[in-house]
């Protein structure tokens, strides 16, 4: 049940709903897929006084090449990226982690878009935006700008993103040849969100690493580039020993969170560990 | 201000105001009287009330009814064709897949759901695709072998088409 009353809005385009969000300011917020934002209303832990509903927007609903680079829409469901070839052959990640989330249901009506506004601290996508090095494409009244995955996430639910604006799309540059990636997650055994998730994306020459991207999410409050891990295996030879050894360096000066299901401790030990999971299939 | 749906449930269509807080499954239960898809948790958590909209699997209790507006509902009294169960149904049955049946109409709507794209599952597909419904009787495997049971009789029905 949701306890309180709110005006509802279907937006026919982007458009339209930005200019419905202009017009009712602090009281509106956009609807997606609704798995991060109805829960959060039925606890009134957020009480919209207006819903711009663009869940059914067919322009933000889209996976497409342009040049080089893979975009996303920002309306894209989970299902729909776990189920893409095109998501798959540009990075594994971008599957593994779409079919690491919640469960089918979930899949089935959660969005990119919302995942990355809603900036959870325990979400897989923003990790997985971070190593990608994408950059997220949002619009406002006063047009379009873009905002790279390691600036968009500022703090604990808090992200770079204006009241007004509506992430449009997620662009993924191409990775260079010899790339490969993984994501790998300690799961909260209920609603399966990341208690520590580490995303991995290692481009390799010669079984030398020219290129390591690494981002964690879960472990703090909110996920960011682990780039002392980065640092530590750059240039090296891709050993079990050496992706161990740079792993170590994972969490490492972070100021983790601890709850009742893992202690800070437990948490930053995860990390090490996910980290060289993520490295090793990575590397594979 | 109430919002006005139009709404296709089980092939038959409707259309009502609706306040726009009114979930789903709120809907489908206080106002079109189709009790069978339950709420066990309200919190998106135990997939009682999976239903298809469009075809796909959707937590009723986390979609609001104005979001339906336009779609295709389909719920577990839509599952049965003049009188003849589904062959999940009847797998249910056949495998003894439920005790006291509260969350039995979610995993046959989940199950529909996987069995649209993947008429051929193995078991642990099954266990995978079931991940987001919750049963606190059976202990999961005649709910498996049902599943099993369902996807080898339509497999078969198929043959014969
Ligand atoms: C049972 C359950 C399990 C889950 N498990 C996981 C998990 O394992 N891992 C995980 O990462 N997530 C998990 N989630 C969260 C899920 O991925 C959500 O789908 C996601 O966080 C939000 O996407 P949404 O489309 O549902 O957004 P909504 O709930 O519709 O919106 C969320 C927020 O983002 C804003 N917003 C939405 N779209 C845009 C846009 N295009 N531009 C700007 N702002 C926008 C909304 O205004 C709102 O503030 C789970 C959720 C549930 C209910
Ligand atoms: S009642 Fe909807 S998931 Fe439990
Ligand atoms: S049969 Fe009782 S909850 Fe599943």
């Amino acid at each position: 049940m949701i306890p309180n009353k709110f005006d509802y809005h279907r937006a026919t385009s982007v458009d339209e709903a930005i200019r419905l969000m202009a017009q009712h300011g602090m009281d509106a917020k956009l609807l997606a897929g609704g798995h991060s934002l109805l829960p959060a209303m039925k606890l009134r832990l957020n009480q919209p006084g207006v819903l711009v509903d663009i869940g059914r927007l067919a322009e933000l609903r889209y996976i497409k090449k342009e040049g080089d680079s893979l975009v996303i829409g920002a309306g894209a469901t989970h299902d729909d990226i776990a189920n893409s070839d095109m998501a798959r052959s540009t990075l594994s990640m971008l599957s593994e982690a779409a079919n690491l989330i919640g469960d089918v249901q979930v899949r089935n009506k959660g969005t990119l878009g919302g995942s990355l506004a809603h900036a959870d601290p325990a979400a897989d996508w923003p990790a997985v935006m971070i190593a990608a090095h994408a950059n997220i494409e949002l619009r406002g009244p006063n047009g379009s700008r873009t905002v790279s995955a390691d600036d968009f996430f500022t703090g604990f639910y808090m992200t770079a993103l204006a009241e007004d604006e509506i992430i449009t799309a997620i662009r993924i540059p191409a990775p260079p040849k010899g790339t490969h990636s993984s994501y790998q997650k300690f799961m909260q055994p209920a609603s399966r969100f990341a208690i520590v998730g580490c995303a991995a994306s290692v481009t390799k020459d010669g079984g030398v690493c020219q290129k390591v991207s690494v981002a964690l999410t879960g472990l703090s409050d909110t996920a960011f580039r682990a780039s002392n891990v980065e640092a530590a295996l750059t240039g090296k030879k891709l050993t079990k020993e050496n992706i161990a050894a740079a792993a170590q360096a994972a969490g490492e000066g972070v100021m983790a969170m601890g709850d009742h299901f893992a202690s800070e401790e437990y948490r930053l030990h995860l990390a090490k560990v996910f980290a060289k999971r993520a490295l090793m299939a990575a590397a594979e | 201000m109430a919002t006005t749906i139009q709404v296709t449930v089980n092939g038959k269509a409707y259309s009502h105001d609706v306040d726009p807080r009114t979930l789903l499954v709120q809907y489908l239960r206080d106002v079109l009287g189709l009790t069978g898809t339950h709420v066990g948790c309200d919190t998106s958590n135990c997939g009682a009330c999976t239903i298809l909209v469009d075809g796909k699997a959707v937590k009723s209790c986390t979609m609001l009814a104005v979001q339906a507006d336009g779609s295709e509902v389909k719920t577990i009294e839509g599952m049965a064709d003049n009188g003849t169960l589904h062959p999940l149904q009847e797998g249910f049955r056949e495998e003894h897949g439920l005790q006291c049946g509260f969350c039995t109409p979610g995993m046959i709507m989940t199950s529909a759901d996987l069995l649209e794209r993947n008429p051929n599952p193995t078991e642990h597909e099954i266990r995978e695709a079931l991940e987001g419904n919750f049963c606190r009787c059976t202990g999961y495997h005649n709910i498996v072998k049902s599943v099993q049971y369902a996807a080898k009789k339509i497999s078969n029905q198929e043959k014969v088409a």
